[in-house]
């Protein structure tokens, strides 16, 4: 897998947040083979996503095969302030996990 | 959705708790990843899918649930989907599409300061619905949009 990276923009909207955030991953279904060698593609996908302002959740995703590849995901919630900080992590099916923090503009 | 995330989400409502919590150890990843339901994720029909997820195929058509899709979708692999979901007390919001190989698509847990509202990107292997089912105050609801997939962009 090439170089592991998120994105997240996360501003304020009134007393609301709005967070977008884009995860970079194949999302392999397992069922897709390759074209060359004829093998099929081990399933590869990120299971579950946590997003937590300020060390508490707000949403957590629980993923399967069927999202789609470099994943997108946006949400709303209330009682975020401006520098609040919102934490995105993910876990894939083989055990990777990455975590990234950003602060709402 | 299982009993102990729900107590887990409703623990970390309470302030306070989260900290003593963490304290213990209980909130680490691993405990809390380890929930992700795989039978519901790898099961090939939706009957069997929606059981292992939401405990019931039983859904009331809602009006306050909107599903935003594109009603074309050049492509498949990349469908954009809003649900919103105007019921009070929204839990949770698990997304499928009948025709894939893996129904369930996805499940979002909604906290209690966090909208009804979740856009996110799917994959659909051909034409069909995209449904949405919410959970709100124990009850199921549910609201669907159809998408017409057409891989080779004739628009046929």
């Amino acid at each position: 897998m090439a170089k592991k990276k998120m994105k997240i923009r996360a501003y304020a909207d009134g007393d609301k947040a709005v967070v977008k955030a884009i995860i970079f991953h194949p999302m392999e279904t397992g069922l897709r083979k390759d074209k060359a060698s004829g093998k099929t593609i081990p399933p590869h996908y990120i299971t579950e996503v946590k997003c937590e302002h300020n060390g508490k959740s707000v949403l957590t995703c629980l993923w399967g095969p069927g999202v789609s590849k470099n994943p997108f995901v946006s949400f709303r919630f209330n009682g975020a302030k401006v520098g609040d900080k919102l934490k995105v992590s993910w876990v894939d099916n083989t055990g990777t996990s990455d975590s990234k923090e950003a602060k709402i503009g | 959705m299982n009993t102990q995330r729900r107590t887990f989400l409703t623990a970390s409502m309470a302030a306070g708790t989260v900290a003593v919590a963490a304290g213990a150890g209980i909130l680490t990843p691993g405990s809390v990843l380890a929930a992700w339901p795989a039978k519901a994720f790898q099961a090939k029909k939706i009957d069997v899918a929606m059981k292992e997820i939401i405990g019931s195929t039983n859904a009331t058509d809602s009006k306050d649930i909107v599903v935003e899709a594109p009603d074309i979708a050049e492509n498949g692999a990349v469908v954009s989907v809003t649900v919103k979901s105007k019921i009070p007390n929204t839990e949770t919001i698990t997304l499928f599409v009948p025709v894939n190989a893996f129904p369930l698509s996805a499940s979002y847990a909604i906290a209690a300061n966090t909208d009804g509202f979740v856009t996110t990107r799917l994959k659909m292997a051909k034409t069909s619905d995209v449904v949405a089912y919410v959970k709100a105050g124990g009850k199921m609801y549910k609201a669907k949009k159809s998408v017409k997939v057409t891989l080779g962009g004739c628009g046929g």
